[in-house]
């Protein structure tokens, strides 16, 4: 997509009339304006973007920026976005959500999208709990966590998506922290750029269910891949970062695949010409039908 | 029933009785004659027991028959299962150097065939299936040149194999025609120009045809096919295919391709369907056009995966949370399947909703002749209020409008000046949630007036008006939806020959059901019988819920197998004697339990 060669535009241009009503405080404050300015330094249109959720907290996003967009069911951004992309591959689509959304009820799908390899960037704001539903145990909360479903602590371990994502195929992996802006931004821009699935894992604290993984504790914890001299190119190097948590844990460009394959929808025979959604006339032509006809003659 | 002939073929999965039914019905569809074939098998990919009925006919018929005239046995448990099912004059073309004859029944001629002789020692042991078609091509009275002209489509790029097939079928049908009777009236040509299809096929084909540009799917039988026909044909038709990872990303791709403005359609059978009802309700609230196809099997839940029932018209009715608008419809045949197709996109994007098509495992897998006439038509396409382009001029778009028909044009995403944000959360006009406001209860109200309202205008959309079938002022009116129309008008034009005044009335379309015609008609029905595949009468409820029609009686069968025509002119001389719920079923002796296991049968890999 050449999205790199248009003109910056105002990140102001992707603020609609409706204020984001998410808590005081929230993380996914900083994300929506991050990816507000992303949008503007790339240049790209309202109206080639499509921005797409589940159903969360942080699911919210589409409806507090100005682009089109479809806020869908719990778990199920992805599909929904891998069928607006092959629908429309011209657009620039984005899914966001939460961790719930993405890792809990909608963790087949990103196995899936990311094996399947759509050209989009998918941004999970990663709270570890759920907030929309007032604070249970999610998939990224770590063990023994008091939430509200697990008051004794949480009995079961923690995910690591960023270690899925890589096994899983995924070409481009990064995490960001919603308390560093400009960090985050460059995640962004280059996740849009890239030419297949890109996933990015961002820090994005609830203030209100969530007192252990505060952005405190997040403050004091956070390094950048890119200050310890990672080699994003390296797949193996890449999983070592992943499995670090706890007194240190890495946010930024984890693995970009330097050769990557060509997405699938840039490679499926139908998506060659403009977007399948442009056509004007529908239908089989004279010959289309002749010939289907002949194979049960 | 003259000039009509039922054959069977029968043998273990694995043995080649499918290619040969297939070569069969496409040689008299090539002669003209109309074929409808329906198989028995079992869920099993090698092995077990599979019996081909092919109906063939120089009229069109719309159901299996009842009595096979003809059969092959390709393995022994073939013979004993089927043998007795034969009719007078019958006939059973097997290999008799492999298969012991049974007894046969009067009137019915044996006709073993010296299979090592005719197609020489060293041949494939699926030779004897090309000898016993060519003896019973002949038998039959059909041209042999028909079925060497489908042997050399079939394998036009390998001459070698043409010449084997066509040398041992003619060996065949050489010593059938010095050896043994033709049947009494043997099949005659016709003018007609027939395709040999499955129902999958025409609704893929359809789909096709309407315009889908985005199907999605995940395999269940017995909707496969059509995902075969889109995996094979979609790429040079600029079809996007995709095997989703499971049915809740099938039906959420398939929205949110519909969402961006291109016909989009999946299709499943009732479990996948199960996972897909979520967001049928997202397409339902979010105002997508989109069509869904659900191929019903036997249920519950795996239930029978090869078998016919008409079971998911509760599950299609209810499917999703809430209460908001679908279309629903059933083809009523093989050639309703295309038509269908062009009808459920159109009013899709029309009414900015899910239409749900309900195929079923008999019309779906079942294979058909159709006039190629009827395939190469042209479909009428209307997309309803759409908007592709900004015109310029300065504007407050709103994409869910209250208008007086409740349709609100719909903007394709990528036109400027156009922006919304589509949820499915309960929205204003602007598509702004109100579902977090303190609370609204007069947005909500407008909204779901405004998505119930566009209901209004598709019952005088519909193409198919409701009409009654056999003579006016019957003593008994048979009821059905979907498939089972076959059955009934048969059934009808037999009652009426018997003496007993009977006509037929078919719904297609479900959902919003044609209240008024309904009506106007059963309201002078003497005596009501609803037809159809399921237990606990699940139309004959929907007849009552939405017309407020009781039926005075029902005829009922589910046991796996189609309806024949005569289990309905059964059913209907029990209805006239008083009975109120007939349960009828298939009991010819080959289909009972227990029976001598096939020689395949411990094998377990299964095809659902
Ligand atoms: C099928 C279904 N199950 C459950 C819910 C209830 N639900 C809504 S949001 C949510 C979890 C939200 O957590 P997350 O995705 O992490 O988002 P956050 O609110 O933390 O941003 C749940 C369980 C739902 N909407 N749909
Ligand atoms: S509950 Fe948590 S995640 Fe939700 S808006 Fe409030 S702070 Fe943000
Ligand atoms: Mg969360």
């Amino acid at each position: 997509m050449a999205t790199a060669t248009l003109p910056a535009r105002d990140a102001k241009l992707y603020k609609p009339e409706v204020p984001p009503d998410w808590c005081p405080g929230c993380g996914d404050y900083g994300v929506l304006t991050v990816l507000q300015r992303a949008c503007g330094e790339l240049g790209i249109p309202n109206e080639r973007l499509m921005v797409i959720s589940g159903i969360g907290c942080s699911s919210n996003l589409p409806g507090f920026f100005r682009s089109y967009g479809m806020h869908s069911l719990h778990g199920r951004s992805l599909p929904v976005a891998t069928g607006a992309k092959m629908a429309n591959h011209e657009m620039t689509v984005i899914a966001c959500g939460g961790d719930g959304d993405g890792y809990g009820i909608g963790q087949g799908h990103f196995i899936h999208a990311m094996r399947r390899n759509v050209n989009l960037t998918y941004i999970v704001m990663d709270n570890e709990i759920y907030g929309l539903t007032t604070g249970q145990t999610s998939p990224t909360s770590e063990s023994g966590m008091k939430t509200k479903s697990t008051p004794f602590g949480n009995p079961e371990g923690q995910l690591n998506p960023i270690a899925l994502a890589l096994a899983a195929g995924c070409g481009f992996v990064g995490r960001g922290f919603s308390g560093d802006i400009n960090h985050l931004k460059s995640l962004y821009t280059q996740a849009i750029q890239y030419p297949g699935f890109a996933l990015i894992d961002v820090f994005s604290p609830c203030v209100t269910f969530n007192k252990q993984n505060t952005f405190g504790w997040f403050k004091e914890r956070v390094y950048k891949l890119e200050d310890k001299g990672h080699d994003a190119t390296n797949w193996n190097a890449a999983m070592d970062r992943s499995k670090e948590w706890g007194a240190q844990i890495p946010i930024g460009l984890f693995y970009k695949n330097p050769n990557p394959k060509p997405s699938i929808d840039a490679a499926d025979p139908a998506l060659q010409g403009e977007g399948l959604a442009k056509a004007k006339k529908l239908g089989l032509t004279v010959e289309q039908r002749k010939k289907l006809i002949q194979e049960y003659v | 029933m003259e000039n009509e002939m039922i054959v069977g073929i029968g043998g273990a999965a694995g043995d080649g009785g499918a290619s040969t039914g297939d070569n069969l019905a496409q040689t008299c569809s090539r002669l003209g004659l109309h074929v409808y074939v329906y198989t028995s098998y079992q869920s099993l990919i090698r092995g077990g027991h599979s019996w081909i009925r092919l109906r063939i006919s120089p009229q069109k018929k719309h159901n299996v028959g009842d009595q096979v005239g003809a059969m092959i046995a390709l393995n022994q448990d073939a013979m004993d299962r089927h043998l007795q099912e034969l009719t007078h004059g019958g006939i059973c073309v097997y290999n008799g150097d492999k298969v012991k004859p049974g007894k046969a029944p009067e009137g019915a001629q044996l006709c073993p065939l010296p299979v090592f002789e005719l197609a020489g020692k060293d041949a494939l042991p699926i030779m004897q299936n090309t000898v016993a078609l060519g003896a019973l091509t002949q038998l039959l009275g059909l041209e042999f040149s028909a079925l060497s002209s489908v042997f050399e489509h079939t394998f036009a790029k390998k001459p070698q194999v043409v010449k084997l097939n066509v040398d041992a079928a003619k060996a065949g049908y050489d010593f059938a025609a010095k050896t043994y009777k033709q049947i009494p009236h043997p099949l005659r040509k016709t003018d007609a120009q027939l395709a040999m299809v499955h129902g999958n096929n025409v609704l893929a084909m359809g789909a096709a045809n309407a315009g889908c540009k985005v199907y999605c799917a995940y395999p269940m039988s017995p909707a496969s096919g059509i995902l075969h026909w889109m995996g094979a044909h979609g790429p040079s038709l600029g079809i996007c295919v995709r095997q989703v990872e499971d049915e809740i990303g099938v039906a959420n791709m398939t929205i949110g391709a519909g969402q961006m403005g291109v016909r989009a359609m999946c299709a499943t059978s009732g479990g996948g369907f199960a996972l897909m009802t979520e967001a049928i309700g997202m397409a339902g609230i979010m105002e997508t056009p989109v069509v869904m196809i659900n191929v019903m099997r036997g249920g519950p839940s795996t239930g029978l995966p090869t078998k016919h029932e008409q079971g998911d018209l509760n599950q299609a009715i209810g499917a999703s949370q809430g209460d908001f608008p679908r279309i629903i419809m059933a083809p009523i045949s093989v050639a309703d399947c295309y038509d269908t197709m062009e009808e459920a996109f159109n009013l899709a994007e029309k009414y900015q909703c899910p239409v749900i098509v309900l195929s079923d495992l008999l019309m779906s897998e079942g294979r058909f002749s159709i006039e190629t006439s009827h395939l190469d038509r042209e479909f009428k396409i209307d997309r309803g209020e759409m908007i592709f382009e900004d015109d310029g001029k300065p504007k407050s778009y709103y994409r869910y409008k209250d208008t007086p028909d409740g349709i609100s044009p719909r903007a394709i995403p990528g036109v400027p000046n156009h922006l919304y944000v589509s949820a499915t959360d309960e929205h204003d006009e602007d598509g702004v949630l109100i579902s977090d406001v303190f609370t609204d209860p007069v947005i909500r109200k407008k909204m779901v007036d405004k998505r119930a309202r566009k209901m209004q205008g598709v019952v005088a959309d519909y193409a198919k008006k409701l009409k009654l079938e056999g003579p006016e002022n019957a003593d008994v009116t048979l009821v059905t939806y979907g498939s089972t129309w076959g059955v009934a008008t048969e059934a009808v034009e037999r009652l009426n020959k018997e003496g007993v005044k009977a006509n037929a009335l078919s719904f297609k379309y479900l959902l919003p059901f044609q209240e008024k015609e309904a009506q106007a008609i059963l309201g002078k029905a003497k005596k009501i019988v609803v037809v159809e595949l399921n237990k606990s009468g699940q139309f004959a409820r929907h007849l009552r819920a939405e017309a407020g029609i009781t039926a005075h009686a029902h005829i009922r069968k589910y046991d796996g197998e189609p309806m024949e025509p005569k289990h309905v002119v059964a059913g209907v001389k029990e209805v006239l004697k008083g009975k109120e719920v007939v349960e009828v079923q298939s009991l010819e002796p080959g289909w009972r339990t227990p029976h001598p296991p096939g020689p395949g049968v411990l094998s377990t890999t299964s095809t659902h």
